[in-house]
């Protein structure tokens, strides 16, 4: 045999997928999951219906309802939003007309698509995995490639199974050491954004790694992977682990007796090897880094809770200064204000990045014999059926309601701004979702992205609050 | 998908970074299940007040930038989400060509399926190109795909990069989707192999 240069996971994943190069280098790359929602594939589904086309592999594609829907009782009586309605039965349409399998709106497996991939074990490791959304990223967590597509590549998957694509460069983030008390995998996501910035991972698919990394459950693996994204990233990845292993096994999609040994036997030879060429590489000390919040419109400006708001002026260049500016304005805030001190109106718990069961027990066990401040609405809206049932199995749910929280269906819900749960204008927002952009959770909506455990802190003062002053006044 | 070969037109200046896709269009605009009508969302949280009504201070709402075909903008330009909306609400309203320092991953590829060509040129030249589209109607730029050059107001010829692939595509105004079909028994071979190598996938 001969010898192999040493690989990375995105490597040997990349390796094991392309169908064929074509001679300018770009490979045709075969897809083995491709996940669907409502938003991103009408256009999709009816350019196949003008070509006369077919969905190569529906056994490899699944469907779900998640960005337009409500998430309170009325979804129960059917869509009122005559827009949304329209794009969930067009959707509906699509996956009979196609043969795409689909999970109803008030089926317990229904959910966020980056929630439930993984939940039912239809994302596996060494997969490539795409969805038209940015978060499918999320699945990296798992050792996977998993990267998001526009809907013209989402034809594309349905049509060929395949895509067009040129290899990313390789990047390395390694975090090394312990985290420190009150810290969660958003604070260390956040930190490493404000380090490299939104546009640091550009053309190259990020593999995370290091102690911090590998003691992260794959709830915290998978926010960390769900917003490589923010860092430009086309993907993320953890090489898959025992802990990996475990939480894929007991999934009811996932390989069972001789199938799964085979599978494992492969997925242990996915790790990258001693060696292996990254072209970039960052590092990180976990215990350096603290409880992290945004303070501006992009999500790499981002601070430690102790911080306050900087001041435009002092920025080295009249762009960022402008820029910086712009976001004082916006988020109607004002230089030197402490963060602690900025009051919120609204509290999110949810969304792709924090809406598993892992993050609703974090909210609960701040919240657990506290109240919401007055005036506060704060929600916790679950990332699945299946989350929700096992919260309230848990009597999680209890906890957050009788603190004063409102306890949701499944769904995008208010990560997003397009369907009922928005901000209105000037309001302020502790989320735990992804995007802090200018209207994201709703037009003139202020968004600050933190872990749950910080919202829920936030929830209880009525303002900013530093998690590690609200300890679990017991354990859940 | 329109061939695009060269483009002369009004260029609009965005001088902004990380101008993300939420911005170019929100989320509450996707409800569409069809790939036409986005323009009049095109920025619509900068380009209308809160009443609805036009914000003049927004540049697409200014003559003659209202015919823009070409967009100038800094760093990062189409970050965030994967939405095809974005460059869907560009070319419903009329631009065709993006010029930038760099461009987030999937919207620039999204921008290639769609007629529309990003693309990137240093800080620097953007600035210039910049105080060009400043001079609104009198100074027209030239985006000549063919010879990959800008050509400024003032006959400089600016010499761009793009992938050989994609300006093959963009230039005569192919699908992707039937060029790969050749490639079918690739395609069937690949899931041959691997039915034998991952039985568990699809099961």
């Amino acid at each position: 045999m001969s010898e192999r240069k040493p690989r990375t996971l995105f490597d040997k994943i990349w390796d094991t997928h392309v169908v064929e190069t074509l001679p300018d280098g770009t490979a045709l790359l075969y897809i083995d999951l491709h996940l669907t929602h409502e938003v991103t594939t009408p256009q999709a589904f009816e350019g196949l219906r003008v070509a006369g086309r077919k969905v190569r592999r529906p056994d490899l594609t699944l469907a779900v309802v998640d960005h337009n829907i409500a998430t309170d009782e009325s979804r129960r009586t059917g869509i009122t939003d005559p827009e949304s309605r329209l794009q969930v039965e067009t959707l509906e349409k699509n996956v009979q007309e196609f043969g795409v399998p689909y999970i109803p709106l008030l089926d317990d497996r229904q959910g966020i698509v980056h929630v439930i991939g993984p939940e039912l074990g239809r994302s596996l490791p060494g997969m490539t995995i795409v969805c038209g959304d940015s978060h499918t990223s999320t699945h990296g967590a798992l050792g996977a490639l998993a990267f998001g597509i526009g809907t013209s590549e989402v034809e594309h998957v349905l049509a060929t199974q395949t895509l067009l694509q040129k290899p990313a460069k390789n990047m390395q983030v390694l975090v090394e050491g312990n985290l420190a008390f009150g810290c969660s995998a958003k604070d260390i996501v956040l930190a490493i954004i404000g380090r490299i910035g939104t546009a640091g991972g550009t053309g190259h698919v990020i593999e995370y790694a290091g102690d911090a990394i590998r003691a992260l459950d794959m709830a915290g693996r998978m926010t960390v992977c769900n917003m490589s994204i923010e860092a430009g990233a086309r993907a993320g990845m953890v090489a898959p682990d025992q802990t990996t292993f475990d939480y894929v096994k007991t999934r009811p999609f996932a390989p069972k007796g001789e199938a799964l040994e085979r599978a494992l036997a492969w997925w242990r030879t996915l790790p990258t090897d001693p060696g292996a060429h990254f072209d970039k590489v960052v590092k990180l000390e976990a215990h350096a880094i603290a409880p992290q919040v945004t303070w501006g419109t992009s999500p790499e400006d981002v601070l430690p809770i102790t911080g306050v708001v900087p001041n435009p002026e002092d920025a080295e260049d009249e762009a960022r200064r402008a820029q910086l500016r712009r976001m004082v304005e916006y988020m109607g805030l004002t230089p030197g204000q402490r963060l602690q001190d900025l009051k919120v109106d609204v509290v999110f718990i949810g969304s792709c990045t924090n809406s598993r069961i892992e993050d609703i027990r974090a909210a609960a066990a701040i919240a657990k014999g506290r109240k919401v401040a007055e005036g506060v609405r704060a929600m916790v809206v679950p990332g699945s059926g299946l989350v929700k049932k096992q919260a309230e199995q848990e009597g999680l749910d209890r906890i957050l309601k009788e603190a004063g929280f409102e306890w949701r269906e499944a769904g995008c819900s208010m990560c997003l701004g397009m369907n009922p749960d928005k901000l209105t204008p000037g309001q302020r927002c502790a989320s735990t979702s992804n995007r802090n952009f200018e209207g994201r959770q709703g037009p003139g909506g202020r968004t600050h992205l933190l872990s749950p455990a910080m919202a829920a802190a936030a929830a209880i003062a009525g303002r900013l609050a530093d998690v590690r002053d609200y300890q679990p006044k017991e354990a859940v | 998908m329109q061939a695009f070969t060269t483009l002369t037109g009004i260029a609009a200046p965005l001088p902004q970074a990380n101008v993300d896709t939420d911005k170019i269009i929100p989320a509450r605009f996707l409800k569409s299940i069809s790939r036409s009508g986005f323009g009049k969302h095109l920025f619509a949280n900068l380009r209308y007040r809160e009443d609805g009504s036009e914000n003049p201070d927004f540049v697409l709402n200014q003559e003659p930038y209202r015919k823009a075909e070409i967009l100038i903008a800094f760093e990062n330009f189409g970050c965030g989400s994967s939405r095809e909306h974005a460059p869907w609400a560009l070319l419903d309203f009329g631009i065709r060509c993006v010029i930038a320092p760099d461009f987030a991953d999937i919207f620039h590829n999204n921008c290639f399926k769609n007629g529309i060509l990003p693309v990137r040129l240093p800080r620097e030249v953007c600035e210039q190109l910049m105080e060009d589209a400043r001079m609104g109607g009198n100074a027209r730029l030239t985006v000549d795909l063919e010879r990959q050059v800008v050509v400024r107001p003032n006959g400089e010829e600016i010499p761009f990069q793009v992938d050989p692939l994609r300006r093959h595509l963009l230039l005569n105004g192919l699908d992707d989707i039937g060029q790969t079909l050749q490639h079918a028994p690739a395609i069937d071979s690949y899931e041959a192999k691997q039915r034998a190598s991952q039985p568990w996938l699809g099961a």
